[in-house]
Parts: structure tokens; C-alpha cells; sequence
């Protein structure tokens, strides 16, 4: 099944751009919206499952969430405080390529069918689950982009949001972080 | 002539009340406990320590936001400098991190063993970078700034180089704060590990006005002597 998307975001521009990075046969764009002043009625009349908005016409993702299986997702084209983009499930900054947008939301999109998102802001995505792995046995990033078959841009949207959601920067905390997850073995550390 | 905040005729110990932090810049200053009613110009001179620099580096320590200008890196003394900096050198590898590996072992042997080894073995790499940080300032650093002092030639380096590399300390420490806290996999370890933590946040900080130091006040004052040498 299609997944729905709902874009809220006042510059017409960026949509425009968003919704050709966002043209795939499993996605469905949404007629957007310019402000917040409808977003409720919106949430409820066409249920999406990913709703990207931009966090500085609404940053409260637990009110936008209000027990809908919603994957929330931030625009950021500015510095925005960390603190106000941590509990969205992901951030895309239209800084990055369009392919690693829609891989991004792609890998959203799975997981919010999966139905169990009530933790969502802290678990890693699958994908973002493959990158911690391959970071953790020490590949660049150049080398996890080949391995998984994505581009180098994609494998570093993905680590930021990875940083974004442990709080461990460094690649020796994040190996601990998946050793203990039983992510990795100990024989694969280098 | 400088507008510190608090000058060398007060007491030293109002500045200690205030600012309990500097407990520690004391002991790097090798200034013991006990100093009565003295003030900070009486307790510098009994410990041979330029109170212009003292009030320097307080100033630096409690005010994250404070950049001494250049005139007062010029007219500031900096003969305890190095000495300051190798003494905190000393404390944090002889006496915190240690501490801290003591709490960390301990911690670890109530877990499985592969996550114990894990997180011994990140905390030991650590202290690894900790001590190859330090070596090459005590190294390359502190005899750069003796041969600009003694006016030797034949020094190529720069400390812009340093400064372009001076690493953060503290980023792994905070990365072993959040492993501790969100994702170890344990109950019964709590009072050590809220010790821990307390201890690792301190030596973060601690760690973070050592930096500021570098940065704030070795960084322009060896700028400063590289361009009277270059000057000569």
C-alpha cells in the first residue's frame, strides 16, 4: 500500500522541490499545507503516515503524534536548537541530496507499517540500524555507501540522525552502543 | 588596569566561596587549603605565582564567555603558564582517570563480560588519546614556546598547527555518560553508576575550562611570541 505524505511547510518552493525528490511508487503527496492552522483536521481527514513539517511552525511531535500511527519527520534549511528537533523520527535538511531525502523517508515508511512506534524517537531505522553496524566495524563512509548500495550523502544523513538519537558521537561509543545491543560480535571490532 | 572581576587585594577566600569550582585551579597552582584571611596577592606571592595570572586564568575558568584582549595577554606575566598546564596534566592522568577506571572496573565486573570489556576497553582507548594529547603538547608545544623565549632559531613549527588540531577532550566522555545512563543493561549497579557519572562530568568540565586555557590565553600568547621572534 501507498504511504501517505503531508507536507507543511510555508515556502512554496521547497515543496515543489520536496515532492519531486519524493516521487516513488510507494509514496503518495498529499495536497500540502502552508501553516499548522489546519494540521489537526488534516491529520485526522486524510491520515498520513509521514508528516514532514517544518519545526518552527510546530515543534511539539508528542501533540502532533496524539496517539496516530505518525511518523514525524523535520524540515530544517536553518540552525535549529538540537534540543527542539529530538523528538522528531528523522530530519531531513534540504541541504541534502534528493536521493537521500527519499531513502530517508522510504525507510520511515517501513518502519511506521511495521506498527510499533511508540518508541520511535529513540529506535534506529532499519536502515539506520545497517549504517550503526558498519560504522562500528570501522568502515568510512565511502565504504558503507558501496556495501549497502546507497550514496555517501545518504550513509551521512543517516549518521547524523544516528548521533541524533543515541547521543554518542564518537565511532568507539557507538561500537560499545551496538556491542551492547548485540548489534556486533567482538571478533568483528577491529 | 584590567577590569577582572575580582582583584588582587580581596580575599582569597571570597573568590573560593563563590566560585567553589577553582578549588581545583588551586591545587593546579600547587596553592594548599587553609589560607585564612589572606588575599589572593598575599597567598600568589607566598607560592611564587604572578597574581596578574592567577587572575587571569579565574577569569578564563568562571567566565566560559571572557577573551582576555591582546594587550592583557601582553602585560600579563606568563611565567606560570606551562608550569599550570603540566600540573593539570598530571591530575587528570595520575589522579581522575584513574579514579574513574577504579569506579568503571568495578561497574563492569557486575555486567555480562562482553559488555564489561566493551566499555573497559572504550574507557582505556580513551585514556590512551587522553595521554597522546598531552604528550605531544609537553612535547612539541611547551619547548616551541622555550626556544621562542630563549630566542633559539631553527624552529619551523607553528602553534597555529596546534591550534588547527587542538581535539575535544571531552566528546568521548560524554559519549561514555550517555552509555552509562541510557543503555546499560543493569539495576543493581545504580549508586556506583550515578557516582560515576557525577565524577565524569566534573573531569568533562574540568577538562573543558583546560581547553578553554589553551585556546583563550597559550594560543595568543605564543602568537604573540612568534611574532616578536619573527620580528627580531
Amino acid at each position: 500500500m501507498k504511504r501517505k505524505v503531508l507536507i507543511v511547510e510555508p515556502s512554496e518552493v521547497i515543496v515543489e522541490g520536496l515532492k519531486v525528490a519524493l516521487q516513488h511508487a510507494d509514496l503518495r503527496i498529499l495536497e500540502p499545507e502552508t501553516s499548522v492552522e489546519n494540521l489537526g483536521v488534516r491529520l485526522d481527514l486524510h491520515k498520513p503516515d509521514i508528516l514532514i513539517i517544518n519545526p518552527t511552525l510546530n515543534d511539539n511531535v508528542t501533540e502532533m503524534r496524539n496517539g496516530r500511527n505518525l511518523a514525524v519527520v523535520a524540515l530544517v534549511y536553518q540552525y535549529i536548537k538540537q534540543s527542539r528537533l529530538r523528538h522528531f523520527d528523522a530530519v531531513v535538511d534540504i541541504r541534502d541530496s534528493s536521493s537521500s531525502i527519499l531513502q530517508m523517508v522510504l525507510d520511515l515508511s517501513t518502519k511506521s507499517s511495521s506498527g510499533d512506534n511508540a518508541m520511535s524517537n529513540h529506535e534506529l531505522t532499519r536502515r539506520e540500524t545497517a549504517v550503526l553496524v558498519e560504522v562500528a566495524k570501522g568502515l568510512s563512509n565511502k565504504e558503507i555507501a558501496s556495501r549497502l548500495n546507497v550514496s555517501v550523502f545518504t550513509v551521512t544523513t543517516h549518521r547524523k540522525n544516528i548521533v541524533r538519537k543515541t547521543g554518542i558521537k564518537s565511532v568507539a561509543g557507538l561500537t560499545v552502543y551496538a556491542l551492547l545491543n548485540n548489534l556486533i560480535d567482538e571478533e568483528v571490532v577491529i | 588596569m584590567t577590569d577582572y572581576f575580582y582583584t588582587a587585594n580581596d580575599n582569597l577566600s571570597a573568590l573560593v566561596t563563590e566560585h567553589p569550582e577553582l578549588l581545583l585551579t588551586l591545587s593546579h597552582f600547587d596553592m594548599p587549603l587553609g589560607f585564612g584571611d589572606k588575599t589572593i596577592a598575599q597567598v600568589c606571592h607566598e607560592h611564587d605565582v604572578e597574581p596578574d595570572f592567577f587572575l587571569l586564568i579565574t577569569q578564563v575558568y568562571c567566565n566560559d564567555s571572557y577573551v582576555p584582549a591582546q594587550a592583557v595577554i601582553k602585560s600579563t606575566p606568563m611565567y606560570n603558564l606551562v608550569p599550570y598546564l603540566v600540573r593539570s596534566h598530571d591530575y587528570y592522568l595520575n589522579r581522575r582517570l584513574p579514579h574513574i577506571k577504579s569506579h568503571l572496573a568495578k561497574i563492569a565486573s557486575l555486567l555480562p563480560k562482553r559488555a564489561g570489556n566493551a566499555i573497559k576497553q572504550f574507557f582505556d582507548a580513551y585514556v590512551g588519546e587522553v595521554e597522546a594529547h598531552f604528550a605531544h603538547e609537553e612535547t612539541t608545544v611547551y619547548p616551541h614556546i622555550t626556544r621562542l623565549l630563549t630566542h633559539q632559531h631553527g624552529d619551523d613549527y607553528m602553534i597555529n598547527d596546534y591550534l588547527a588540531h587542538h581535539d575535544n577532550l571531552e566528546d568521548k566522555l560524554s559519549d561514555l555518560v550517555q552509555i552509562i545512563f541510557k543503555y546499560l543493561p543493569t539495576g543493581e549497579t545504580d549508586d556506583d553508576a550515578i557516582d560515576m557519572i557525577f565524577d565524569i562530568l566534573q573531569l568533562s568540565r574540568d577538562l573543558r575550562k583546560h581547553s578553554l586555557i589553551e585556546d583563550k590565553i597559550l594560543g595568543p600568547y605564543v602568537k604573540l611570541l612568534e611574532k616578536q621572534h619573527t620580528a627580531r
